[in-house]
């Protein structure tokens, strides 16, 4: 078994406003230095046998990210 | 006159969405997202609601549905779709329609009637208004706001795309105060307000939705459907 991360973000450009409202959270709670965040999804993949990069991006391309508004990136965690 | 009104698990709009359809004169028929058979109808209707709890992305697990497989083709060869709020969604998440749509700007959840403007009479979902007319319709969502690329955006105005816009701008942060679009060949319309709860003053703030319905109506009698 291998395991796989896919990590997804809105692209640069796309306005996050989850991102926005946990900053000004962070304000509130008095972590004046943040000055910016951005928020994600991760997904943990389990993988019967050895895992295929080409087949992981093909299920994140059409499946974890959507890529109009998102970029995905993967990694092993092995 | 058949016009199909697909049931995912979590539609909210499909009772009404059907109710417009009889309004306007045609039969509605139930479609159910487990079927691949869309059992011949003339057009389909995607409505309202949560589809899949909304789990990954508004739309996302929906597409991939039985009954998505038959309509993505079905809607190639100029079947008349209509999505309304999840069924933009889901119409943007299947590439029928370009774009995405994201989170309102201001992360609230919104429920009010919004002014709108129709821009393009000329699709399958429009053509009983006039241009420019303006509309009362209810919007309500989350994630109503409406991403693409600047080239997109700018492809969609030149092409005439633009079906209905915002008229006291968007409220959900949508790009150039766009409510709802077209494909290129005009029979996928998808948009953000609930002209299903707009047919009768009685239960809606207006009854200028039913233009939608009796417009697919009146496309399918031309096409000898």
């Amino acid at each position: 078994m291998s395991r796989v991360i896919v990590d997804v973000m809105l692209k640069p450009e796309i306005h996050d406003p989850q991102g926005d409202a946990v900053l000004s959270a962070s304000h509130r709670l008095g972590f004046s230095n943040v000055s910016r965040v951005r928020q994600g999804k991760r997904f943990e993949l389990e993988i019967d046998g050895p895992a295929d990069e080409k087949e992981i991006e093909e299920l994140a391309r059409e499946l974890l990210a959507n890529p109009v508004i998102e970029e995905f990136t993967l990694r092993s965690a092995d | 006159m058949r016009i199909g009104v697909v049931t995912f698990p979590g539609s909210l709009d499909d009772s009404d969405a059907a109710r417009a359809v009889r309004f306007a004169g045609a039969d509605p028929v139930p479609l159910w997202h487990a079927d691949h058979d869309l059992q011949g109808v003339d057009a389909v209707i995607l409505p309202g609601g949560f589809s899949y709890g909304d789990y990954l992305r508004c739309g996302a697990i929906a597409r991939f549905s039985p009954v998505m497989t038959s309509l993505v083709p079905a809607a190639a060869k100029g079947l008349p779709v209509l999505g309304i709020c999840n069924g933009f969604q889901i119409l943007c998440e299947a590439h029928l329609l370009p774009g995405a749509l994201t989170r309102n700007s201001a992360l609230r959840f919104i429920h009010k009637p919004v002014r709108l403007a129709v821009e393009n009479p000329e699709t399958a979902w429009t053509r009983a208004y006039a241009k420019n007319q303006e509309l009362l319709i209810p919007l309500k969502n989350g994630e109503g706001n409406f991403v693409a690329r600047e080239e997109t955006l700018d492809e969609l105005e030149r092409n005439g795309q633009v079906v209905v816009r915002y008229l006291d701008g968007a409220p959900n942060g949508s790009s150039r105060d766009i409510a709802g679009i077209r494909n290129e060949a005009g029979n996928v319309v998808g948009l953000m307000p609930h002209p299903e709860h707009a047919i009768d003053p009685l239960t809606g703030p207006s009854a200028d939705g039913l233009g939608f319905f009796t417009s697919a109506v009146k496309a399918l009698a031309g096409t000898g459907a």
